[in-house]
């Protein structure tokens, strides 16, 4: 395949690079396959097939939650209804075999919602998926779904259905990219909602091979393909460590060879995140982003709703940590309820904390719901503001904060002028969290939305290391915490940089824990220090990941 | 036969959430309640699908109708929620 540009529709803004999989195809029915069984009985096991299709999309609307929770529901109430059983029922007295008979019903009901075309006809995927599962589990072949091979990929699919597209959390997919699909398809609304980058109506995507690295700007709708998507971007390829895949993953919390605590935590988007990083040995969320709960939304969501999911994540959480970030908006994520204007250059303009000057209601009401759901999960939180610049934004936010009751209260450092001055704005919180990825952009002054610049992009940038040392020892020098919660600290090397360089907590998807806690188990915290050193001591960051690499490899041994 | 004629008064017409809502809602009175737009056959107002099918828009007017005891009370409920905003996505 020729390295090259196809373009979709950008639907979900962000960008991604990783090789791209392909969802699992439905079984195939045809009017020719074998007839096995009577119409009577035939229709027996449709009914249980559809019922059991109905009962799985109804369990997962109770996982899901929010905007997930209602489109599952919806095609739980299709999958169980009895006009579908009949027209079934009528295909199979027409001498139809069992999976067509179902394929057919379902083809039936299709034609019907397109003949009206958009909103309606965007229901054709769900319904497609219904009988597709039917189908799959009256062959008795395992359901289509979305592929797992243990690292990132980009996800392409003709279109994806709500029950695909539930199970994106937590999963392998950095990106979407669909042949169909507009802009109120739920590809395009569940991607806002999870924050996953998204190209939909993208024709040419039919054409792809299986495990080409592709590049997704979900702002522009451009998809690069080829070699290597011509240059990296904010997700890039995962790297993990040689062998780690071999070695038993340890169990347990995150320290260091030496028992110096390192806390490994998760970052989690939604609801349904959280429950899936509770599950785990996660030992609490450094990084909760609550712009789920805003995007896609025509108005702002309620104290009542917002309390609602925070006491939920909390609850989940129980006695671990949970870090909320506050609404991180700005006009490359615009919500029609906080108009911001069009902007030259949004990733500078008024956005995270900045909105808060424009719309101070916002971040109060904010404020006001996550101090309710701790006392009604009857715990403690902290919260935490992003994109703040100087030691005053720390101390203002800090000021509203504990007015809301909310007394453990810290900054994201993602502006090199916080990471400079990080001592300043040390003195007047109680913790900092660095966003790798947004310091990294506003370091090298490269775009993250910018392909052809991934490589100024590149977390091994040494740059970007100083601002993290600098940050690191004006933690150490005040005994308060550091935490990274960037795409940096899930590449196990970089987290023993990371912690060699003062980070006390590193928060990451939940996937990634286990080959972060292999690395730390097997280094000492003299260990970090020199490896991030040696790292340092680069010019460049190919170098920088190079030198790191050889003094690990000297200095890690296998966990005792 | 008891009938109701009434205005859709969801935004999205009657598509995916407000018809399982109302689908959900006929079903649960136990009568064979049907759902008609000018020029179609009724339709089972009981089937989400049949339902969606019709394609019924924002500010669309539509007829109930429903025989047994009870009917007219089933109706009303029924209308009602029709001419209620219920938000699309």
């Amino acid at each position: 395949m020729r390295a090259g540009t196809i373009r979709g529709l950008g639907v979900s803004p962000g960008s991604a690079k990783a090789t791209l999989a392909r969802l699992a195809p439905p079984v195939a029915t045809a009017s020719t396959d074998p007839v096995t069984e009577q119409p009577e009985a035939a229709l027996g096991r449709i009914e249980w097939a559809l019922g059991a299709v109905a009962a799985e999309m109804a369990e997962r609307a109770d996982r899901a939650g929010g905007v997930a929770a209602e489109i599952l529901s919806t095609t739980s109430a299709m999958a169980a209804d009895p006009s579908l059983l009949e027209a079934a029922g009528r295909q199979l007295r027409a001498g139809s075999p069992t999976g067509h008979a179902v394929t057919l019903a379902v083809a039936e009901f299709c034609a019907m919602l397109e003949a009206h075309g958009g909103y309606l006809a965007e229901r054709v995927t769900d319904l497609r998926d219904i009988g597709a599962r039917g189908v799959a589990l009256l062959a008795g072949v395992p359901m289509p779904g979305i592929p797992a091979p243990g690292h990132p990929i980009v996800l392409t699919a003709r279109d994806l259905s709500p029950a695909d597209t539930a199970t994106l959390p937590g999963s392998d997919v950095v990106a979407l990219l669909t042949e169909e699909g507009g802009p109120t398809s739920h590809t395009a609304i569940l991607a806002k909602s999870l924050g996953l980058p998204a190209v939909v109506g993208c024709s040419a995507a039919a054409e792809l091979p299986d495990g080409v690295m592709v590049s997704v700007d979900g702002s522009t709708g451009e998809v690069r393909v080829g070699p290597d998507a011509m240059g990296g971007d904010r997700t890039g390829p995962t790297t993990r460590p040689a062998g780690s895949s071999a070695v038993a993953a340890p169990a347990g919390p995150g320290r260091t060879r030496d028992a110096q605590p390192v806390a490994l935590l998760s970052n989690v988007g939604t609801v349904a995140d959280a429950h899936a990083a509770a599950a785990t040995d996660s030992e609490g969320v450094g990084l909760f982003r609550t712009e789920f709960l805003f995007l896609g939304r025509r108005s702002q969501p309620t104290i009542d709703e917002q309390t609602e999911v925070y006491t939920d994540v909390l609850t989940a959480f129980r006695g671990r940590p949970v870090v909320v970030r506050t609404l991180d908006a700005g006009s490359d994520k615009p919500l029609p309820f906080l108009p911001l204007g069009p902007e030259d250059n949004p990733a500078l303009g008024v956005r995270g904390l900045r909105t808060a000057t424009r719309y101070p209601e916002a971040l109060a009401d904010q404020l006001t719901s996550v101090a309710k759901a701790a006392r009604s999960a009857g715990r403690s939180v902290r919260v935490m503001a992003p994109m703040v610049a100087t030691a005053e934004e720390a101390e203002r936010f800090v000021g509203t904060a504990r007015e809301h009751g909310l007394d453990d209260v810290g900054v994201m450092i993602e502006v090199p002028a916080a990471a400079l001055r990080a001592g300043e704005l040390l003195d007047v919180v109680d913790f900092v969290s660095i966003g790798t990825n947004d310091l990294g952009q506003y370091t090298m002054a490269a775009d993250r939305a910018a392909g052809a610049l991934g490589h100024l992009l590149d977390p091994w940038q040494p740059a970007l290391l100083d601002l993290v040392a600098l940050v690191g020892a004006a933690g150490r020098a005040r005994g308060k915490p550091v935490g990274v919660c960037g795409e940096a600290a899930s590449d196990p090397l970089l987290a023993a940089v990371l912690v060699g360089l003062g980070a006390t907590s590193l928060s990451m998807a939940p996937v990634s824990r286990p080959a972060v806690l292999a690395e730390l188990r097997g280094l000492s915290a003299e260990d970090c220090a020199v490896i991030a050193d040696a790292a340092r001591s680069a010019i460049g960051a190919e170098q920088a990941r190079i030198r790191a690499r050889e003094a690990r490899d000297q200095r890690w041994s296998v966990p005792a | 036969m008891p009938s109701r004629t009434v205005t859709i008064a969801s935004r999205v017409g009657l598509h995916a959430r407000p018809a399982a809502t109302f689908s959900r809602a006929a079903a649960a009175t136990g009568l064979a309640v049907t759902l008609s737009v000018a020029d179609s056959a009724p339709v089972n107002a009981s089937s989400i699908l049949a339902v969606m099918s019709l394609g019924v828009g924002y500010g669309q007017a539509v007829t109930l109708n429903a025989e047994g005891e009870g009917a007219d009370q089933a109706l009303d409920t029924l209308a009602a929620l029709l001419a209620t905003e219920q938000d699309g996505q």
